[in-house]
């Protein structure tokens, strides 16, 4: 073969086409957009019930993953997550989504070692580098706190 | 006959005595529908797992091509059969209904060019009186072992290929009439060093190069011989790739040929980004309308190149690239031994 | 107006992790660790709490807002009970949400079957 795989790399680049981001990037903005303001509207409704602020948090991000867990369910998430892209994954809902369809997915290899096991395959890393980032924080600042 | 590249001359070639088809609901609603066996619109075979379904989606092609030859299991000798899961799953359990001696091959999409090969060379060589190619992939089956569960949103790079829920297989015999299975090349790993799954074709491309060009040395033959050069399956992106690396030895292909992953869905409006792939994207192509022009004579001499990326999981995680394989099979419908030149 | 931010800034959140999947080679995964990660560091520099009160859900409901809680929920512990607050603050201020997920993902997943695309 007389190429190198430097040039093929190339000449891979050019014959492959690209994402379509002036799509994309838009659907993702709609999408990601009305996701948050439906948040926000269940949290001014739960508000408005004389809930605190604390707890109507909470209770918005339950609601907004119980959304998501039924329409995953459904078969309809993954059908929004198509035209929307990182609309669907960078809300709260998108982790719901990663746990929910694995859950769905790997119960067929049992209920411990599929589901159970499975659970968290996707959004374990986010779990794990959440709180690992969280614990260097809380590190950091109580020694910034007794100096 | 064994030549210097690889290739082997089966001086009396061997029959396609019969083959079959069997897809599922979104092959089923591609520009071939018509020319499969069977169409079936539960993906899951009524089975309980897609791994059964794909398994029973093998029983059900071997069967029909049983019933198109009216022969019996135990009127096969031999079976070479198949597929994309780990440890061939797919093929152990239809081996274990069948109950026909069984070698499992592992060649991901190349797996029908390989069992084809296997088979022919068996029945050329007077090893076996008839032998059986049989090989799938399941689009469900495939993605929760290779890429992510069914339900997770997710979007599809455009070189991304989609796997075909298809499965294929035909019955190799001699003196049974055309197709004849005049001669086999069997490829050598090649790897330029592509490391994105998204993006097989690309990865397949400089195999199916190496193979085509060890074929048209051995037996001194050039593309404009044959009526189809089928590759299967490199997707949009990996046929540009493969054109351009034989233009630049001076072999243009672009008049006849054709890839199995842009024949199997209409790809627009399907949304399969790049293309069909799998063993059964190929496997179902082939067993339907390509065997049948052979049959009838619109084709006369086709090559057939399956081609297959041949990482895992694991490989892919550990950042290594992938290495693609490439087989043909030279399908006639003459059975006029090619001499060595 | 809370509503517009709302849709305006969660928004962005989101075109921003599509410029990143269509422009970078991080995968999916990747991005939403960053998000969390980065979620963690701007709670604890303190520039994350302003945009919430600006953006509301807008703020919240992405990922980030999700590594926000975390920090959250680390400063508070420690300041309650010092360095040991450092490993509790964290969990437990995200726990509804990972709960519900667990919850929820065990209750679909025995209802509905996964299905063909």
């Amino acid at each position: 073969m007389n190429i190198t795989p430097e040039q093929y790399q190339e000449m891979t680049k050019i014959a492959s086409p690209n994402s379509k981001s002036y799509k994309n990037i838009p659907m993702a903005f709609l999408v990601g957009g009305l996701i948050c303001t439906l948040g926000q509207f269940l949290n001014n409704l739960f508000i408005s019930y004389g809930i605190s602020t604390e707890i109507a948090g909470t209770l918005t991000s339950v609601s907004l993953i119980f959304l998501s867990a039924l329409l995953t369910g459904l078969n309809i998430y993954k059908k929004i997550a198509k035209v929307a892209g990182a609309g669907t994954l960078v809300p709260i809902t998108g982790f719901a989504n990663s746990v929910v369809s694995p859950a769905l997915e790997f119960k067929s290899e049992g209920l411990i070692l599929g589901l159970g096991a499975k659970l968290f395959v996707i959004s374990g890393p986010v779990i794990a580098y959440g709180t690992l980032a969280s614990i260097l924080y809380g590190i950091i600042y109580y020694i910034i706190k007794i100096l | 006959m064994y030549l210097k590249n690889g290739t082997i001359l089966l001086k009396e070639p061997p029959s396609i005595l019969s083959f079959a088809s069997v897809v599922g609901k979104k092959e089923g609603e591609g520009p071939l529908s018509s020319y499969f066996d069977i169409v079936e619109y539960d993906t899951k075979f009524g089975e309980k797992t897609w791994e059964k379904a794909e398994s029973k989606m093998q029983q059900i092609a071997s069967q029909t091509a049983l019933d198109k030859a009216n022969l019996k299991k135990k009127d096969i000798d031999i079976m070479f059969a198949g597929d994309l899961l780990n440890q061939c799953i797919g093929s152990g359990y239809s081996a274990r209904e069948l109950n026909i001696p069984f070698y499992g091959l592992y060649g991901a999409c190349s797996t029908m060019a390989e069992s084809l090969s296997l088979a022919s060379i068996f029945v050329s060589f007077n090893i076996v009186n008839r032998a059986l190619a049989l090989t799938s992939s399941h689009f469900c089956s495939a993605e929760r072992q290779f890429r992510q569960p069914l339900e997770y949103g997710g979007q599809r790079t455009p070189t991304a290929q989609w796997t075909a829920t298809g499965s294929g297989a035909i019955i190799v015999e001699k003196n049974c009439g055309a197709p004849y299975v005049k001669a086999v090349t069997i490829g050598k790993i090649t790897d330029l060093g592509i490391k994105d799954i998204s993006n097989m074709g690309a990865a397949m491309a400089p195999s199916a190069y190496n193979t085509l060009k060890s074929f048209f040395e051995d037996t001194n033959s050039k593309p404009n011989d044959y009526d189809l050069i089928l590759t299967g399956d490199l997707g949009v992106v990996g046929s540009d790739l493969l054109i351009q690396l034989l233009l630049k030895d001076n072999i243009d292909i672009s008049a006849v040929h054709n890839d199995c992953g842009k024949m199997l869905y209409n790809l627009k409006e399907q949304q399969v980004n790049a293309g069909g792939s799998g063993c059964g994207c190929g496997a179902s192509v082939l067993c339907s309308l390509i065997l049948k022009q052979i049959k009838d004579g619109i084709l006369k001499n086709v090559l057939f190149l399956g081609t297959g990326a041949l990482m895992s999981t694991t490989s892919t995680q550990q950042g290594e690239s992938i290495p693609a394989i490439a087989h043909l099979v030279h399908i006639s419908n003459d059975n006029v031994h090619i001499e060595r030149r | 107006m809370e509503y517009l931010w709302a849709f305006i800034v969660g928004g962005i959140l989101c075109a921003i992790g599509q410029i990143l999947i269509d422009y970078t080679k991080l995968t999916p995964a990747r991005i939403l660790v960053t998000y969390v990660v980065l979620g963690v560091f701007l709670g604890g520099i303190g520039i994350y709490k302003p945009l919430i009160d600006f953006a509301g859900a807008g703020a919240t409901v992405p990922l980030t807002g999700f590594g926000y809680l975390l920090s959250k929920g680390v400063k508070e512990a420690v300041n309650e009970h010092g360095l040991i607050g450092a490993l509790m603050g964290g969990l437990t201020a995200s726990s509804a949400g990972i709960a519900a997920a667990i919850f929820f993902g065990f209750i679909i997943g025995i209802i509905f079957k996964p299905k063909d695309k």
